[in-house]
């Protein structure tokens, strides 16, 4: 107790000492939290992605299609519950630089193996019931301030023209991890167009999303199905979702690595200057600490006072870059809603901060605490006076 | 008269860069209970040396230091730790207070390393605040104390564990004359009313006269016992 009053009052001895490393924490940690965010958000879609689901393209790349005629024969795989397709549509609504995601599928089986993007049944049956319908994520809907009913025209790059769609649904995230950013409408609509314009681009499809019956058995059954398109004339790549997605992250793992390393580099900053801080409250206070060994203090009462003062200033500023993570990120994850659809300061982010503010308390306390401890009493009394 | 202090061929020296600098060479001298100590000589001539050499703040070369029959030449860090806490009352010439701690904070220290209650440690806190006179301040920090008055708290700190001997580096060193006069009255007082055992280091001559015993201290080497009658 009397050492908590003791380092208490240590800690606010010098205020403007205490306020400027208190506020470089605060400072370091709301960074550190940021860029882990930012690298959670990017590892974003793989973590929301199901181990239960597989998706098929072709093995040559993700720009050759499949010809639709697959699909039964993907079902009749054993271990296969549910097979959709889609093909990315790429069209830009207006501009380019408001890019989303826009996907045409099959309606109903792709809403049945996506059961996370929750849709009312009545949207549902609207969806599914409208050619040209589309449904478009809360988050995407609210940028563009589309209502349901609202017509929306993409003009579409892989396949020219101005398409027009007609808003059905907005779907909602089970929980905060899903994209609420994407917009899908009926594969039949852009197949049935391009039979008419462009025939030989008919019946084609980008991707095949799988549900199995047993995550476990994914392996198995990914191997079965490249089995069964093997020497045909569009060969398969069939791997779970999750690794699906990882192989647009992997392109990019570099720059991530990069951030985790500046990250742990903002850490490291700070526990020099915090360090530093200890280091000239110790000189200034080597007299006292000889005081309390004179009066029969051991060297663990002196080495809690430093490792709590240093401890207290570190939590105090840890605790308010913590608390300033979620209404920043939330503004960041704003700005940024284009790229990261999904953008929240996940529980692991808080977990390493306070890690990494113990790591910084401690850290900088040693060399001051060391001395301390060591010093004998008669040198420390000679700096008195 | 037993003694409550023997020091025994003790020699100490410093080391500065590879020279070897002798402090105290071959030093004797007992101290009975209850007596009142000064030890004087020049500045540099080894003093503060010999008191922290008592007081078990710094470890001899050689020889043999007894306080109250026991060997603390002979003691870990850790045992001097416990054993000061218990033995030594201590009084130096800065006052040595903890500047984040008021009057009363700084005597209960010793006190809490003791088992007491904070009743029993209020308490004594209290009475001992109340020796020095100083009951009335007990709250206040010691940047709004003057010299004599921080002085009287270092004291009541001092013996706020009733120690086996009292030691007091120039503890009128920083002072005017009436804080002096005051702090070596009190000091007085407490030898000769509670019977407490002194060692005062001193190089002021007024300040030698309270005590019932003067040593000297000339280049290491201990002079003659100048006893001199109460007065
Ligand atoms: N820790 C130390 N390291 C080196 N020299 C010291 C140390 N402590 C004291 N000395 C030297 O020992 C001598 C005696 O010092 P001290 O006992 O403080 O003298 P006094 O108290 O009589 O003035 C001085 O020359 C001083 O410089
Ligand atoms: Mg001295």
């Amino acid at each position: 107790m009397f050492i908590l009053k003791i380092l208490i009052r240590n800690a606010f001895r010098h205020k403007l000492r205490t306020f400027l490393t208190i506020l470089g924490i605060t400072v370091a940690i709301l960074a550190f939290g940021l860029l882990r965010t930012f690298i959670n958000a990017w590892y974003g879609g793989v973590e929301a992605s199901s181990a239960s689901r597989l998706v098929t393209r072709s093995s040559i790349s993700l720009i050759f299609s499949l010809p639709i005629s697959y699909k039964e024969k993907i079902r009749q795989v054993d271990g296969v519950r549910k097979v959709s397709w889609g093909n990315w549509f790429g069209g830009i609504y207006i501009d380019e630089k408001n890019f989303f995601a826009n996907f045409a599928v099959d309606a109903k089986s792709y809403l049945e193996l996506y059961p996370e993007f929750i849709l009312s049944s009545e949207e549902t049956t609207h969806f599914l019931r409208d050619r040209k319908g589309f449904v478009a994520g809360r988050k995407l809907a609210k940028r563009f301030g589309w209502k349901i009913g609202d017509t929306v025209i993409l003009r579409g790059t892989i396949y020219p023209g101005n398409w027009d769609f007609v808003l059905r649904g907005i779907y909602q995230g089970r929980d905060e991890t899903i994209d609420e950013t994407q917009f899908f409408f009926h594969w039949d609509y852009l197949n049935e167009s391009l039979k008419k314009t462009a025939p030989s681009r008919g019946d084609q499809v980008g991707f095949y999303m799988i549900g199995i019956n047993r995550p476990d058995r994914a392996t198995e059954v990914a191997l079965a199905i490249d089995q069964t398109f093997k020497n045909s004339l569009a060969e398969t790549l069939t791997e779970t979702e999750k690794a699906f997605q990882l192989s647009f992250i992997s392109m990019s793992e570099t720059i991530i690595m990069a951030i985790e390393l500046v990250s742990f580099v903002v850490i490291i900053i700070i526990i020099v200057v915090v360090a530093n801080t200890m280091s000239m409250t110790y000189r200034e206070r080597t007299g006292e600490y000889a005081i309390f060994k004179t009066l029969g203090y051991r060297g663990w009462r002196i080495a809690a006072m430093i490792v709590g003062e240093s401890m207290f200033i570190t939590l105090f500023g840890s605790f308010l870059g913590i608390l300033l993570t979620f209404p920043v990120a939330r503004i960041a994850g704003r700005m940024l809603s284009n790229w990261f659809p999904v953008f929240n300061v996940a529980e692991e982010a808080i977990y390493m901060d306070i890690l990494a503010s113990v790591m910084i308390g401690l850290l900088a306390a040693i060399v001051p605490t060391r001395r301390a401890v060591k010093i004998r009493i008669a040198d420390g009394l000679r700096r008195i006076g | 008269m037993k003694p409550i202090v023997e020091i025994i061929d003790v020699s100490k020296s410093y080391r500065r860069g590879d020279r070897v600098i002798p402090v105290l060479v071959d030093i004797n001298l007992n101290i009975g209970e209850g007596e009142f100590l000064a030890l004087m000589g020049p500045s540099g001539s080894g003093k503060s040396t010999l008191l922290n050499l008592i007081a078990a703040l710094d470890q001899v070369d050689s020889g043999t230091i007894r306080v109250g029959g026991v060997d603390i030449t002979g003691l870990s860090d850790n045992e001097l730790a416990e054993w000061r806490a218990v033995n030594v009352g201590f009084i130096f010439q800065f006052y040595n207070l903890i500047p984040v701690l008021t009057a009363f904070e700084n005597v209960e220290l010793p006190l809490l390393l003791t088992g007491l209650s904070r009743k029993e440690r209020e308490e004594h806190v209290e009475m001992a605040l109340r020796i020095v006179n100083l009951e009335e301040r007990m709250d206040h920090y010691p940047a709004h104390l003057s010299g004599g008055e921080q002085q009287r708290v270092a004291i009541a700190r001092a013996i706020i564990t009733d120690p086996t001997i009292l030691v007091a580096d120039e503890p009128t060193g920083d002072l005017d004359k009436v804080a002096a006069r005051e702090i070596l009255e009190l000091m007085d007082r407490l030898n000769r009313e509670s019977g407490k055992t002194i060692i005062m280091v001193t190089h002021d001559p007024r300040a030698a006269e309270k005590a019932r015993v003067i040593r000297r201290l000339e280049k290491g080497f201990l002079n003659d016992v100048h006893s001199q009658d109460p007065h």
